[in-house]
């Protein structure tokens, strides 16, 4: 595990930078493994350094008092994440957890401003990196506040249960997000909170319909 | 027969992170390419279909009522 040139040119924050200028970078990063499950940051904690998947994946989240959790993105490779407390001081927003083993860079925030300060194209880079997240926060605010998600997702469960011609039907989450209308990340959520009411139970790749007229009546059916 | 999640293997693009992510040792790379072992422990955790950005791993449910 070296950090190199090659691997930051790999990072959307410093896309576009000529070879010379990525040469000058490894030596404000630091890097380390982190394996399945493992905690990268912790919501709450006072961090201000921006963190950069090399590689694996990093879910980000937030969860509740009574301990549920959203799932705000997932980050991939040449992603970032921590970026908030960078730019607006406090701690950080969320959560960060390895997926899987997982390889993690980071700068602080004063090498990174003084990067940005000496380098339009990172500093574009990195407005268009937050810029993404607060889109996908909006999108997540109008789906949790005016959608009834978890209402379509009964109707569309209703609507599949029935066996078809060809046997069961089988739905993946992406499929019911796409006909809900909403991420895979909300409908997860809508199924445990269906799951939690008893409606439903999920025993491996089957849903059982375990309260049909409680379905019914949150899709507005009855 | 072990139901196993369902690999496109023609939308995989190779990255290997749902290998990375698996938790019952159900995937594997070889040459570069995703194979799903028979494994009765898969618990239908979804964490490949999650990771996949391509859409290749995926994890259906079976929508089943009970006669109330």
């Amino acid at each position: 595990m070296t950090i190199t040139a090659e691997s930051l040119g790999k990072l959307k924050y410093f896309a576009g930078l000529e070879p010379q200028q990525l040469s000058n970078l490894p030596q404000l990063f630091k890097e380390k493994a982190f394996v399945k499950g493992q905690t990268i940051v912790a919501e709450a904690d006072i961090n201000e350094n921006v963190h950069f998947v090399s590689s694996g994946v990093v879910k980000v989240f937030k969860t509740s008092s009574e301990g549920k959790e959203q799932i705000i993105k997932l980050i991939r490779p040449g992603e970032s994440f921590n970026d908030i407390p960078v730019f607006n001081p406090g701690p950080s927003p969320y959560s960060a957890q390895a997926l899987g083993n997982t390889l993690i860079y980071w700068i602080d925030k004063k090498d990174l401003l003084g990067l940005m300060r000496n380098n339009w194209a990172v500093t574009v880079n990195a407005l268009s990196a937050v810029a993404d997240q607060s889109r996908l926060l909006l999108q997540l605010v109008e789906d949790l506040s005016f959608k009834n998600v978890t209402g379509r997702v009964a109707k569309i469960l209703l609507q599949h249960s029935t066996p078809g011609p060809e046997g069961t039907p089988r739905l993946t989450q992406y499929e019911m997000a796409a006909m809900a209308g909403t991420a895979r990340e909300v409908v997860g959520r809508s199924l445990k909170a269906l799951e939690d009411s008893g409606a439903i139970k999920l025993e491996g790749h089957r849903m059982i319909i375990s309260n049909k007229e409680y379905l019914k009546q949150l899709a507005g059916l009855n | 027969m072990t139901i196993k999640p369902i690999f496109d293997q023609e939308k995989c693009d190779g990255c290997g992170l749902c290998v990375t992510v698996c938790r019952c040792g159900a995937l594997e790379m070889q040459n570069n390419i995703v194979n799903i072992i028979e494994v009765a422990h898969c618990g239908w955790c979804m964490d490949c279909e999650l990771v996949c950005s391509t859409g290749a791993l995926q994890c259906p449910f079976e929508i089943v009522t009970l006669d109330t």
